[in-house]
């Protein structure tokens, strides 16, 4: 019987097993291989942490590293400061008839691609776009502005892309809390940012903490949004691994960044975990 | 006594609805005071109003003489024990307990202090640490309500607190209940739709239907001397009868029940119609009364089923032609136990107990 449930379980887990064996564990392995290979003065292929090195060394690296960094978690508080609003006002606020319809007017932008919402944004912000034709029409401008190709609309693009991973776990948290706990905390003599900050967020923590990691682990590795909307001066880290693979052919540096992106985020989400003293398992769950 | 809530002319409407219709009602200090009615009555829209949730249409609360217009539940000398309790289940139970202390700024080793004395009282000593979701139903109910105790209230307000509880635990909690507004000397109102509840633990009880009070009193008195038609048939139970009425003197009537019972009867109320409604509680019925016996109404019951159920044991039993079945409690002293289905027995029962109200069309 419990050789039989094991031959099951094996069954059943080794689609999963196939594909992370494939398409994560290998590749990787690969990339790790490369990323420690080098050429010598000769050009003789030989084993070297030189790749690792010039991150350190070079600091437009290490640099574009901490600005994409920097980014990445000004895009994860914003999105969590525009979101949560909503995701209350959906959950708690509005009758409950509406909710489902409100969250679906939330999500239906996310059934169009990426790509597409991006030029969205581009047709409405560009020097000829429907933003400047109605400032210039109605003469609050002589001349069109730029509004693209610059960190602000950068991050607001981030922002917009992000909104969907963090309203999903929120709703759904937030729909969870019984709303006679407010009322409690409000008949126990607490005032409304009391409630706030004691009761609801703290409720809804797990679904923050899940909606922020993967807010900021997609912004981290986001490619499209801060090439077609950040133009020339803002630089994502991303780019730069773009840049080592196809650009300068050099495969060895490229595999290196990718592997110091990834520990790096690794290393942000722990570090974030331990002082919002959250639990990773708790927040996935 | 000093009367601590006073409800004048309160209405509560809801668009068209009238939630709570023209309710006066007076709490005195220290008393266990329960609402009692069926669902949708208005009784949670009238506890609402006393915690603040809810603003009155129109009409005046005053606790301690100081009228709550406009106040928030907040800063009312009110607290309200949920219905499914609303424990915070991010927090242990010391931390839902001190989460009113700490929103009045206490120092912490007073509240610390406070915690395991309301917790000590509870019965719930050394729980402190536990989270709230390791709790019984039972304990859960007891941080709930010490949770509302430990600020001191001048009212605690309880929303039907054991309606989640399991028969047992639910009677043991009546009692505990009981001893512990005793205890701690604060007014409790309590909300009800079970009557058993409301009768055992209350000094007074208010008994409501359709938004309006129908009888504010002491639970004997409802019992004994039910002042509206609804009263009669809602609290403890009843055999109940559409009749007309035959004969009217002063203080009796001579009425026919639909199932062609003629009995003498007691009006409760000024019969204006002949139409009436008799109700006739199951152990007013008499067994085999004495020949004796005067001022009482005699007939032949047909037994057709015993209830058995310890000490609450009845008889279902038929009178005359009809099919309609009524109940009689069976005494407890086993003078009856020989009685079985089928058999015929002499009945009778006081024409006071035999009560008679109007019927509203």
């Amino acid at each position: 019987m419990r050789r039989e449930t094991k031959i099951g379980l094996y069954i059943f887990l080794a689609p999963v097993l196939m594909w992370l064996l494939l398409l994560i564990v290998v590749p990787h392995i690969d990339l790790f291989i490369m990323s420690l290979r080098g050429e010598d003065d000769l050009g003789e292929a030989i084993w070297t942490l030189d790749n690792y090195h010039s991150f350190f060394s070079e600091r437009i690296y290490w640099l574009t590293f901490a600005r994409t960094a920097t980014y990445a978690l000004l895009v994860t508080l914003l999105t969590f400061l525009i979101t949560f609003p909503v995701a209350f006002y959906i959950t708690k606020v509005v009758h409950r008839r509406y909710s489902a319809f409100l969250t679906i007017l939330l999500l239906m932008p996310f059934w169009v691609s990426e790509l597409v919402r991006v030029y969205g944004w581009m047709i409405l912000l560009r020097e000829s776009g429907v933003i400047n034709h109605l400032l210039l029409g109605m003469g609050l401008l002589e001349q069109p502005v730029e509004l693209l190709y610059n960190d602000v609309s950068m991050v607001m693009g981030l922002v917009y892309t992000s909104m969907l991973f963090m309203a999903v776990p929120l709703i759904s948290s937030l729909e969870g809390m019984d709303d006679n706990l407010i009322e409690a905390a409000h008949d126990l003599g607490a005032s409304k940012l009391t409630i706030f900050l004691r009761i609801v967020i703290p409720y809804a923590a797990p679904g923050i903490t899940s909606g922020a990691i993967v807010v900021f682990m997609l912004t981290l590795g986001n490619y499209l949004t801060p090439n077609l909307m950040g133009g020339k001066n803002s630089l994502w880290f991303t780019e730069q691994i773009y840049n080592q693979f196809i650009a300068s052919f050099n495969w060895n540096q490229g595999a290196a960044f990718g592997f110091l992106l990834l520990l790096l985020s690794s290393l942000i989400i722990w570090a974030g975990l331990r002082l919002s003293r959250q639990d990773l398992g708790r927040a996935l769950t | 006594m000093d009367v601590v809530l006073e409800i004048r002319e309160l209405v509560r409407r809801f668009d068209t609805m009238v939630a709570v219709d023209n309710v006066s009602l007076e709490v005195q200090e220290g008393s266990f005071f329960s609402i009692l009615g069926p669902s949708g009555c208005g009784k949670t829209t009238l506890l609402r109003m006393i915690a603040g949730f809810q603003e009155p249409t129109s009409g005046v609360i005053r606790i301690r003489g100081k009228d709550m217009r406009g106040i928030p539940p907040n800063r009312r000398p009110v607290n309200l024990v949920f219905q499914n309790l609303a424990l915070f289940p991010m927090m242990d139970v010391a931390g839902n307990i001190a989460f009113g202390l700490k929103r009045k700024r206490l120092a912490a080793a007073e509240i610390g202090r406070r915690v395991e004395s309301i917790l000590e009282r509870v019965g719930l000593a050394d729980y402190g640490a536990k989270q709230v979701g390791q709790l019984s139903g039972g304990q859960k109910q007891r941080v709930a309500i010490a949770r509302a105790l430990v600020l001191e209230p001048s009212i605690l307000l309880l929303d039907e607190p054991l309606g989640a509880l399991d028969l047992k635990l639910r009677e043991q909690m009546k009692i505990e209940l009981k001893k512990l507004q005793s205890e701690v000397g604060t007014t409790f109102i309590y909300i009800t739709h079970d009557q058993s509840e409301a009768l055992v633990m209350s000094d007074r009880v208010a008994v409501m239907n359709a938004g309006r009070l129908e009888q504010v009193g002491p639970p004997r008195a409802l019992y004994d001397s039910p002042a509206s038609c609804f009263v009669a048939g809602f609290v403890g139970e009843s055999n109940q009868f559409p009749a007309q009425i035959e004969e009217q003197e002063e203080k009796q009537i001579r009425v026919r029940t639909d199932t062609g019972l003629q009995l003498q009867a007691t009006p409760m109320q000024p019969m204006e119609r002949p139409e009436c409604r008799l109700f006739i509680r199951p152990e007013s019925i008499i067994l085999q009364p004495e020949e004796s016996l005067s001022g009482i109404n005699r007939f032949t019951l047909q037994v057709k089923t015993i209830l058995f159920d310890g000490s609450n044991t009845k008889v279902l039993a038929t009178v005359g032609e009809s099919e309609r079945e009524i109940m009689v409690s069976l005494p407890q002293n086993r003078q009856f136990a020989h009685i079985g289905p089928g058999d015929r027995i002499t009945a009778g029962v006081y024409i006071d107990a035999c009560r008679c109200y109007p019927v509203h069309a």
